[in-house]
């Protein structure tokens, strides 16, 4: 990257100071703002029902399928989507990829929100949550349950997130010493932070395992933990690309000088996908149901679509040229987006059979809660950027304050 | 780009670190988790359809011994009346019917009876799922039993139990579980389960594990048509009535599918009009998700080794980015200067 004339010691004080964090400032009132806050009000309201008259009285959950979106989408995609954190920490500190690091405080932030509101939806859900902490309690804890580890890693993961996070929260609050101390034991939380989400990210996979005939031999295999360990890598180098994007276009800053790092991340998302596709197909075929790709009705489609949808961002990134336009990177992180929210929904839910009779399609109610949370996380994020130093500041905005 | 000294160095560190992850890999001891064995002194009930004449009595007989409400499904206000397992109902006496009807427990033109309830698995799924030991198998006798107060309501156990069992109260802001916990109440009093005690006919019996499995080898050797006496309540009961022995299909559920159950089946249709899950492994679901999360996270050597190979990475990329200052996970802008 440093292939201009500049001697490097001058380019990298002009870097230090270009790509320098900072917050972006700005009101927080906005038509957009007050439409997250009212969709959260919404959602406070169908909360006060559930917790008043039971899961029954907002949820269409049943005996039948007994997690609905509130444990598909709100915790298991949720913190697929909210892995942006773990992927970028995985390159930038742990490969030693410097250069990819001023990315790293927005997919952090991002994966803050992310994995908080999926720890509290997880209290939403729960039907006796106030007995959540028993899964902390050695005198509880059944270590052989595949919820125990993924609810365990998660739990620490948040905390891990709140310390990688704090030296944002220091610089703003002036505590100079506390952020120099809590840095020198950083490596630790990083380590961390990378070995926790590939923990609970492959155990969102392994709950399928015991539920055996129940899931559909397209979605059921030993595998699950590392289809879903590398589908959620890839979500997480997705989202980053879109943060990219959606930040350049809703802060109106530049995006030309992240874009060799974003086709690089397109270029990291293609080969994990290649090797997905591979295993994925590859285990059909070793077991041999690959034939039911096409032969067991909606099952199949959803199958054949999800392949389509990892496919795609595969063909579009293996051309260089792709890889350096925004909107290529763009439509390929979408598609693989789509890919794997599908696959969570389709392994959760749609290869979930437990016998006939049973039916579950989310409630309007449900869905506006699921929706609320969400509005919840946009909302913080939008808050955090304008009040902390989290996007990296070439906006001219940011350059002229 | 030039390999520096320092470029080496860290490439050396983090191939290191992977190797040794591999190493541990490959030399794990295989700690797969066979099915768990039938305890030795394990109890049970045998459900024999044919002898089931459907006068709903054990299901009577299990709401008042566990206090359970009554069910309107039908907006009658009659009687209770349950169609599935539910939040109110531990057990359910269900019909399988077909063309006429008129013949009992043949599969053409004929129906049979099935009683739902917990099927007390040797290696019981909802025992594996449970995150918080609230569902838990008796190591004496084998009794699956759950505990409110431990669980957390996560219905896990819901979703895993092969045979749909575990039922949640969604019409509650303080659910619980609703099961079958074979009388436990019963059983520490010296009694035995309530649907056993009343059933008319010794369709529900209930006995030990080799008890009851001696009496379905007896059952199974008679010539239909000919006289046999059946007990009632408990295989030693002595209280016998006759009839003539039924054609039983061959297969006596529970014996060995899904690493088997201490509840088992005797029936004279097969077991899928009966609306239960057929082909089943032998092998236990929960002996193959124990396995899985074993081999990954036993003694937690692995992830141990892994965070050992992570932290000494981001250490030495702390002090590759700042060789002379604190290490900040955000702000070294630099960072990417050695890959120029
Ligand atoms: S039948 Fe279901 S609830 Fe009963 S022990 Fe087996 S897995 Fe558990
Ligand atoms: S719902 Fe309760 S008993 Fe069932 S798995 Fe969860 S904590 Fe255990
Ligand atoms: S053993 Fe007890 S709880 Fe279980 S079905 Fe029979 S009566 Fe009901």
């Amino acid at each position: 990257m440093v292939n201009h004339p500049i001697p490097s010691e001058v380019a990298s004080r002009l870097r230090k100071n270009k790509a320098k964090a900072s917050a972006i400032g700005g009101s927080l009132i906005s038509p957009f703002t007050m439409v997250l806050g009212l969709l959260i009000v919404i959602a406070m309201y169908f909360l006060a029902q559930r917790f008043i008259y039971g899961l029954g009285a907002v949820t269409n959950i049943n005996n039948g399928y007994p997690w609905g979106i509130w444990v598909v989408w709100d915790v298991v995609i949720a913190t697929g989507f909210a892995c942006g954190g773990y992927a970028m920490a995985l390159v930038t500190y742990i490969l030693n990829r410097g250069e990819y690091h001023h990315l790293v405080r927005p997919a952090l932030t991002a994966s803050l929100f992310g994995y908080s509101l999926g720890g509290l939806s997880v209290l939403i859900d729960l039907g006796r949550y106030w007995n959540f902490w028993h899964i902390l309690s050695p005198s509880y804890a059944q270590t052989g349950s595949v919820m125990f580890e993924v609810a365990a890693c998660i739990s620490c993961y948040i905390l891990v997130l709140w310390i990688e996070f704090s030296p944002a929260f220091l610089e703003h609050l002036g505590m100079k010493s506390a952020k120099k101390a809590l840095n020198k034991f950083m490596f630790v939380f990083i380590g961390l932070g990378v070995l926790l989400p590939t923990m609970h990210q492959s155990s969102l996979g392994s709950l399928l395992v015991v539920f055996g005939y129940q899931i559909h031999p397209l979605w059921q295999t030993p595998l699950l933990p590392l289809l879903f360990l590398l589908t959620a890598v890839c979500m997480g180098f997705a989202i980053v690309i879109l943060e990219a994007t959606l930040a350049a276009v809703g802060f109106k800053r530049d995006i030309a000088e992240d874009l060799p790092m974003l086709s690089k991340i397109g270029k990291i998302i293609m080969g994990i996908l290649a090797a997905y596709v591979v295993i994925r197909l590859g285990d059909l075929m070793v077991r041999g149901g690959i034939g039911k790709a096409f032969t067991s009705g909606i099952k199949s489609v959803m199958f054949l679509i999800e392949m389509a949808a990892f496919i795609y961002p595969i063909v579009v990134l293996s051309k260089p040229s792709n890889r350096r336009l925004l909107s290529k990177l763009l439509a390929a992180s979408m598609s693989m987006l789509t890919g794997a929210v599908l696959y969570r929904i389709d392994a959760f839910l749609v290869a979930y059979d437990t016998g006939p009779g049973w039916h579950y399609f989310p409630s309007a109610p449900e869905m506006l809660v699921t929706i609320g949370v969400i509005a919840i996380e946009v909302l913080a994020y939008i808050i955090f950027v304008r009040k902390f130093p989290i996007l990296p500041g070439h906006s001219t905005t940011a350059a002229a304050e | 780009m030039s390999i520096t000294r320092r470029n080496f160095l860290r490439n050396a560190a983090g191939g290191t670190a992977a190797a040794a992850a591999c190493a541990t890999l490959a030399s794990m001891p295989a700690e797969a988790r066979e099915s768990n064995k039938v305890p030795d002194k394990a109890i049970g009930l045998l459900y024999d359809s044919t002898l089931c004449i459907g006068c709903k009595a054990c299901m009577s007989g299990c709401k008042e011994a566990n206090e359970l409400p009554l069910e309107d499904t039908i907006g009658e206000k009659l009687w209770d009346t349950p169609l599935e397992l539910s939040g109110k109902t531990y057990t359910v006496i269900k019909v399988y019917q077909h063309g006429t009807m008129e013949n009992k427990d043949k599969a053409e033109n004929g129906f049979a009876h099935i009683k739902r309830q917990c099927l007390h698995c040797v290696d019981p799924s909802c025992v594996s799922a449970c995150p918080v030991s609230a569902m838990l198998k008796r190591p004496e006798d084998g009794v699956v039993t759950y505990n409110k107060d431990a669980c957390i309501g996560c219905r896990y156990c819901v979703a895993a139990c092969p045979f749909g069992v575990p039922q949640f109260q969604y019409d509650t802001p303080t659910p619980q579980i609703a099961k079958c916990q074979l009388c436990k109440h019963r059983l520490a009093e010296g009694k035995i389960p309530a649907c056993a005690q009343q059933c008319p006919t010794g369709a529900t019996l209930f006995g030990t594990y080799p008890a009851l499995s001696a009496e379905i080898e007896r059952r199974k050797a008679l010539k239909p048509g000919e006289a046999a006496l059946y007990p009632r309540r408990t295989v030693d009961s002595g209280d016998n009535h006759e009839k003539p022995a039924p054609e039983y299909v061959e297969h006596v559920y529970g014996q060995k599918d899904a690493g088997g159950t201490q509840v088992r089946y005797l029936a004279g249709v097969p077991f899928d009009k009966l609306a239960l899950p057929v082909g089943l492994p032998d092998r236990s679901y929960a002996a193959d998700s124990e396995t899985l999360q074993h081999t990954l996270y036993g003694g937690l050597i692995l992830p141990g080794v892994a965070l050992a190979g992570l932290v000494a990475a981001a250490w030495k990329g702390s002090k590759d980015h700042h060789d002379d200052d604190d290490f900040d996970m955000f702000d070294h802008p630099e960072g990417g200067k050695t890959h120029g």
